[in-house]
């Protein structure tokens, strides 16, 4: 999931006779599957807990290019470089989607530009490990897309308007992302001795961080039922971490790669693998910051930031000296 | 100074959760009379939930002379498409 641990405002969900009139009326809306639009009436911490969770999102996005923009200057062909290309611009086309959409609630995007620079707001701690071979590329892909897939494709039913849009969107591009990483995984995986241990090596240090995505178990938490309530959060990150996993073992399997988990089975009861919980420890230490990347990511932004300054500075100048040319000439 | 009422486009959202989506044009003095006239000129069937507009003079259009410096250079980047790459069918749905 793009946005872990997005801390839900309020004091969890209200009975119908707790709610106000302008509650109750909001909450029908949302069960009869309404979008909520910028201009309607919401509750205020409905506001603050989607620009948490759009915000992230979108930070996710933009962090997100760094683990793979380490590989487009050596790709192994000009046509993966190409393809890679394409990839982190779509990254960047979908950071911007969930900006716009968060701005539509009030904030703008230099506040939340601010806000991840200064370390406040989070992004997803996928992002906060190296990509080492060219075989990590096809496991971000495959692992790390196929993983945002599972959790953005019920989001296109999200509540709030924009958000749903901006993730219908997102997930028609986000397949090319998925396959583009399965291919260069069966290429791997289907190449030399030494490629076939880049790939079962990549997968051996993806997949646990890929489980982390989905966040802790959920299932007491009162936020995550006020964020279910309101349809800002559609499936338990449980669910979502078990359909991930049943999805991708046949995948795993077709590749002739180990998932790096002994307890991983088939269970004919439940008609669902189990399968052995990440080292939740290791998720808060990269939440807190202490992850392999967590510096050089924080370092990369604030310097593309910075060093952007001078180009966002001259463009206004120039929009501006334009503008005053044309009045001066009315 | 000139009289006439500048031209407003209209946009309306169908549905609850579609996006607007431009039907069309009129006149009218300022954005409120435009809203009520838009109202009645294009949703006297029921067909809309929401409307925008916004003075046709405040639309930056790309010219049709650029279609081809904008749009070709897309054409040869077909592995945008999901399609472009060949996945099994024993790994599922991807």
């Amino acid at each position: 999931m793009y946005a872990q641990l997005v801390k839900t405002a309020g004091t969890g969900v209200k009975t119908r006779a707790e709610m106000s009139d302008e509650e109750r009326n909001f909450q029908d809306r949302i069960d009869r599957d309404e979008k909520i639009e910028p201009k309607d009436w919401m509750p205020d911490d409905y506001r603050a807990t989607l620009i948490r969770q759009i915000g992230q999102h979108a930070h996710s996005e933009i962090v997100g290019q760094l683990p793979e923009g380490n590989w487009i200057t050596r790709a192994p062909t000009l046509e993966r470089k190409a393809i890679l290309l394409a990839k982190v611009q779509d990254e960047a086309g979908h950071g911007l989607y969930l900006y716009c959409a968060a701005e539509t609630l009030g904030v703008t995007r230099d506040e939340l530009t601010e806000e991840l620079l200064s370390g406040r707001m989070k992004y997803s701690s996928i992002f906060n490990y190296p990509t080492l071979n060219w075989a990590d590329i096809g496991a971000v892909g495959w692992l790390v897309d196929g993983a945002a897939i599972m959790n953005q494709v019920p989001l296109q039913r999200t509540s709030y308007g924009p958000y749903s849009r901006a993730m219908i969107r997102i997930c028609k591009e986000e397949s090319f992302h998925q396959r583009q990483g399965y291919d260069i995984m069966m290429k791997m995986a289907q190449g030399t001795d030494a490629q076939r241990k880049m790939a079962q090596n990549a997968l051996n240090r993806f997949w646990y961080p890929s489980l982390m995505m989905f966040g802790p178990s959920d299932k007491d938490s009162v936020h995550s039922a006020q964020s279910l309530a309101w349809k800002i959060k559609i499936d338990t990150n449980d669910e979502l971490r078990q359909k991930f996993v049943d999805q991708t073992v046949p995948q795993a399997k077709y590749l002739g790669l180990t998932i790096p988990d002994e307890h991983l089975k088939w269970n004919e009861e439940r008609g669902a693998h189990d399968f052995s919980e990440p080292d939740w420890s290791e998720f808060f230490n990269v939440i807190k910051g202490k992850g392999p990347c967590n510096i050089d990511r924080m370092k990369d932004r604030v310097a593309a930031w910075e060093d952007g300054a001078w180009v966002r500075d001259g463009l206004l100048a120039h929009a501006r000296k334009k503008s005053a040319a044309r009045t001066a000439a009315e | 100074m000139s009289k006439e009422w500048p031209l407003w486009e209209v946009f309306i959202r169908g549905q609850h959760g579609l996006s607007h989506r431009h039907v069309g044009s009129l006149h009218a003095p300022d954005a409120e009379m435009a809203i009520k006239n838009a109202r009645d000129v294009y949703t006297r069937r029921n067909e809309g939930v929401s409307i925008w507009v916004v003075e046709a003079v405040h639309i930056a259009a790309s010219s049709p002379e650029e279609k081809g410096p904008l749009y070709e250079p897309s054409n040869s980047k077909v592995y945008r498409h999901p399609t472009f790459f060949d996945i099994p069918e024993d790994v599922g749905h991807m």
